[in-house]
């Protein structure tokens, strides 16, 4: 956990079990062809680089029940901004297991999954449990989902810390065909958390004029509550070449006054049917939480203070391509296809109230501001059987 | 796509929902659908990796959720 990347662990498990397992099936109504990924992933990016495996299965047994099992593993060694200039860099690593059933039923398919990530100072479980009903002739798909996660939050330098988190997820999504060569996807998801949010490392930085640099940190302090709600709309458009372009927007609001807003396009091309090409480009912005400052005028300047860059307000451009190739299209031993799959994206993160303090030439408050690039690869094998 | 068509696709489902009318004649027939069912026309092509884009997101971002449901509604069984 450490500095940074840790608000997300019991939260990345919702998403892998509300859209990730559920979204092998494929649709309600009929279960996905069994598969397995073996995926490696990378980012760098800001002083962090983070790789690892990641394996995904998906076994059905007879014709109404499919199991899931999802191995990840994160190695993380970091030296971002927030380590640099307020502790020391750190490797650690982080591992995730995930399995799930899902039973099949007439035109719905039901869920149930189950997720523990763990590492030295931060364990996250999560239970989650969805239904995907096909309605009007397979025109139009309804999901609801649940989650349930509970996580505990240690401290490397304090064997006596230990902290809980209550974590509640409800999703309702609708994806409709539009016409012969257009489906759309409407999500809304509202999130509720209870407990310790702030991250036990992370410091905010004051004005203290008996400093030498002119300021002094102090712990963070969150809210010990927060809800969300987001809701995006998607859109594919079949184009007669055999390719389809895609849109997709999303708003998000939550009660610390966090708001963003995204969208995304996409190209997928095909070649000779055995490539498949794509490009997509997103962009993100939003503003900052309540509590949020890059300097506080004082200590204890308020209730609750925070200098998370990602509660800033910020916005970054994302540039992606990927490539795809079947190896294997018309069976081969028990193997009935298999995909080689290699995926780059670079993100160009822009902060508008998070200072570069390492720029100590500069008064409190008027150092540059802080920007990053980081580039994202996963490569993966997929085959089905 | 035409406006009409647009907006009995949106609407339909809503008012079927509140109505109990589940019998409506699909203005998709299922031999119309072959495009639906190419791979490239599926919002989670690769769950894999799509739920770790997820992860890279949320981690670095204040938003979360509504990231998509990976599938459905495709028509193609």
């Amino acid at each position: 956990m450490a500095v940074t990347d840790r608000k997300t662990h019991g939260l990345y498990l919702v998403g892998v079990l509300l859209a990730g397992l559920t979204g092998t099936l494929a649709h309600a109504g009929v279960l996905s062809d069994d598969r397995a990924d073996a995926m490696y992933h990378s980012y760098n990016g800001g002083g962090v680089e983070v790789d690892g495996p990641s394996v995904l299965v998906l076994k059905k047994l007879g014709e109404s029940v499919a199991l899931t099992g999802n191995y990840y593993v994160d190695s993380v060694s970091s030296a971002s901004i927030d380590v640099v200039t307020t502790a020391s860099k750190y490797n650690e690593q982080r591992t995730e297991v995930s399995a799930g059933i899902d039973y099949l039923s007439g035109n719905s398919i039901m869920s149930l999954s189950y997720t523990n990530s763990d590492e030295d100072d931060y364990e996250a479980n999560t239970a989650s449990f969805g239904i995907s009903i096909d309605m009007f002739s397979n025109m139009t798909t309804v999901t609801l989902g649940y989650a349930y996660s509970w996580d505990t939050v240690e401290n490397n330098t304090d064997s006596s810390f230990s902290r809980d988190i209550d974590r509640q997820n409800y999703r309702f999504g609708l994806t409709q065909v539009i016409t012969k060569d257009m489906l759309m996807e409407f999500t809304f998801e509202t999130i509720t958390d209870e407990g310790f949010l702030n991250n036990p490392y992370r410091s905010v930085r004051f004005l203290d004029p008996g400093s030498p640099v002119g300021y002094s940190f102090q712990p963070e302090k969150y809210p010990r509550t927060r809800t969300s709600n987001a809701a995006s709309v998607r859109a594919l458009h079949y184009l007669p070449w055999r390719a389809s372009v895609f849109g997709e927007y999303r708003f998000f609001d939550d009660t610390w006054d966090v708001r963003a807003h995204n969208i995304g396009v996409g190209y997928t091309h095909t070649l000779r049917d055995r490539w498949i090409l794509e490009a997509k480009y997103r962009y993100y912005t939003q503003d900052k939480a309540e509590f949020y400052s890059d300097l506080f005028s004082r200590p204890d300047a308020q209730n609750f203070m925070g200098r998370d860059k990602e509660l800033s307000e910020f916005h970054s451009h994302t540039a992606s391509i990927g490539l795809s190739y079947d190896f294997i299209q018309d069976g081969w031993s028990v193997i009935d296809r298999g995909s080689i799959n290699l995926l780059w994206k670079h993100i160009w993160f822009n902060y508008d109230d998070f200072r570069d303090i390492r720029d100590t030439s500069a008064a409190p408050g008027k150092e540059e501001l802080y920007d990053f690039d980081a580039d994202v690869l996963t490569a993966f094998v997929s085959i089905w059987f | 796509m035409n406006g009409k068509c647009l907006i009995k696709a949106l609407a339909l489902p809503a008012v079927l929902l509140l109505t109990g009318c589940a019998d409506i004649e699909p203005w998709v027939k299922p031999y119309e659908r072959a495009h639906l069912a190419d791979p490239i026309m599926q919002f989670g092509r690769n769950p894999v990796s799509d739920t770790y884009i997820i992860h890279v997101y949320q981690s670095r971002e204040g938003a979360r959720g509504a990231e998509g449901e990976s599938g459905g509604g495709c028509g193609c069984n």
